[in-house]
């Protein structure tokens, strides 16, 4: 278990070394995205309004107050579950040239294509802790597709050591949950076979 | 295209429904802030038995944060759910033909105070209210109990990416209490992991879809450490806290030496050709309050020593 400080904009270079498991902390931009924003990219064919490219997103949808100056604060941000944007996230790396890929949980074979053809990272934050979160987020530069509403709003962040971030795929294309995955199921065929021996209620 | 929008006026409630509806306010703002007691002093002990450093780090990071969650008066997690309210009350408490419309104006209210996310979006309209109400939203679940004039109540903030997704089925006999552990475990290793854990599981057994479905929320309003009355109930709680925690799922799916907080059992009785079986995932920020009225709203809040609305 490594610890990475990566500075956007991240060349193909910074992140080359990097595995799965290690862990990041992240300065400079960060967009949060998340579902209909991944849907109007990729099947809706509309550019992203915010350039994401050799920068991170967050599959996030945070809590945001807005200020009477017109500026917004945030209030409390953290990961949403990765696995909805599975679907979108191959044609989405490729769009947009994103390095970074933040969110919870695992992703799947489309990711890890993504992460090895493109060079890029999928990184866990870890979910519930979105005050410890929001206290990393310096300021909101920009805030587009305001009409999705407060969570799935485009809220462009400018962060500072945000993180702990763990590298769940990496550039090789390497899948901690998909590793994780294997064992876990092991066990749990091991489990069901002690427990059904002592559920026969039904006699 | 026009931006379609949710109609709603607050409603003119009596002085004493009003005075409900702020208590209530109050309350839903604190159960953002701050976790129960129960799931609290649960974490505790499971931090301490991971030792790995990944697994620490991660410990760590919610102990800092539920800290500054309190001190800064803050939602602990960004995603404040969709309101739900499980409710047992009594024939003749005063407030009932108000009740709905109470709960609905507390969100409403709550949503500016705390604040909470907006998460109400209409179905085939397709847009989000942008006050965390809608239709149906928030969710009210009640029975009348008995003749008394008090009411209690169970205040979740249903997460989106931990007990909304919730799923239940109706097995054959044949496939027996077998099925329901296979049904369970199936979950663990394929929703639970993403589901932020330590989870609390919840586990309905009915006769159908939606009996079973509900039952499985049920038991997530119990604490985090109680046992079913039913001895065979009782026995699968625990086989299942064992079998899921020798997965191993760890905090945050990362791997570790537990996987859940507790598993709760609710069950029902069944039609004889149908086992119903629900499966409902509490994350670790499992944001369940408790509040109990008597007629002249004095109320208490179980679940949470030392707070004063």
């Amino acid at each position: 278990m490594k610890t990475w400080h990566l500075t956007t904009p991240i060349a193909d270079e910074d992140i080359k070394d990097i595995r799965i498991g290690d862990i990041v902390y992240l300065n400079g931009s960060m967009t949060t995205c998340r579902d209909v924003a991944h849907r109007r990219l990729v099947e809706e064919h509309r550019p992203l309004p915010i350039d994401v490219s050799r920068k991170a997103i967050l599959h996030a949808g945070p809590i945001i107050k807005a200020n009477d100056d017109g500026t917004y604060e945030m209030v409390a941000v953290g990961p949403t579950t990765s696995m909805r944007m599975e679907k979108f996230e191959e044609d989405f790396v490729k769009e947009t040239n994103v390095k970074l890929i933040i969110g919870k949980g695992g992703m799947g074979p489309g990711t890890q294509a993504a992460c090895k053809k493109y060079k890029a990272l999928h990184l866990v934050y870890p979910a519930g802790n979105a005050v410890y979160a929001a206290l990393h987020v310096e300021k909101i530069v920009d805030a587009q597709w305001k009409d999705l509403g407060m969570p799935e709003t485009l809220w462009s962040c400018q962060v500072k050591d945000f993180g702990p971030l763990i590298v769940s795929i990496d550039t090789n294309g390497d899948n901690l949950f998909e590793k994780n995955k294997i064992e876990f199921n092991k066990r749990k065929e091991a489990e069901i076979k002690k427990i059904d021996a002592q559920v026969k209620f039904i006699k | 295209m026009d931006t379609m929008t949710y109609d709603y006026t607050e409603p003119v409630l009596s002085p004493k429904g009003q005075k409900m509806r702020d208590i209530l306010a109050d309350y839903i703002t604190v159960v953002s802030h701050r976790l129960p007691d129960d799931v609290t002093k649960k974490l505790v002990e499971l931090s301490k038995i991971e030792v790995d450093p990944l697994q620490r780090l991660i410990y760590d990071t919610m102990m800092e944060n539920q800290m500054l969650a309190g001190k800064l008066k803050r939602p602990s997690c960004q995603d404040t759910g969709a309101l739900q309210f499980f409710i047992k009350c009594g024939a003749k408490f005063p407030l009932l033909s108000e009740l709905n419309a109470i709960l609905k104006d507390a969100v409403y209210r709550a949503t500016k105070q705390a604040p909470l996310r907006h998460n109400a979006v209409q179905t085939f309209d397709e847009f989000n209210t942008g006050m965390n109400i809608g239709d149906g939203i928030p969710s009210v679940f009640m029975q009348i109990v008995d003749d008394s004039a008090d009411i209690e109540m169970y205040v979740y903030m249903a997460g989106g990416g931990c007990t909304l997704p919730g799923e239940a089925k109706v097995l054959m006999p044949g496939e027996g209490y077998e099925g329901v552990v296979r049904f369970v475990m199936d979950r663990m290793t394929s929703y639970g992991i993403n589901a932020c854990p330590p989870l609390l599981v919840g586990v309905g057994v009915g006769t159908s879809a939606e009996t079973a479905a509900l039952n499985s929320k049920l038991a997530l309003m119990r604490r985090v450490d109680s046992v079913s009355p039913n001895k065979n109930a009782a026995k699968l709680e625990h086989l299942l806290e064992d079998g899921i925690n020798h997965i191993g799922l760890g905090p945050q799916g990362f791997g570790g030496k537990a996987s859940v907080m507790g598993v709760n059992v609710i069950n029902t009785a069944r039609h004889p050709s149908a086992i119903g079986v629900g499966v409902s995932t509490g994350c670790w920020s499992h944001r369940r309050g408790k509040i109990n009225f008597d007629s002249d709203l004095n109320y208490d809040l179980p679940l949470n020593e030392g707070v004063e609305l």
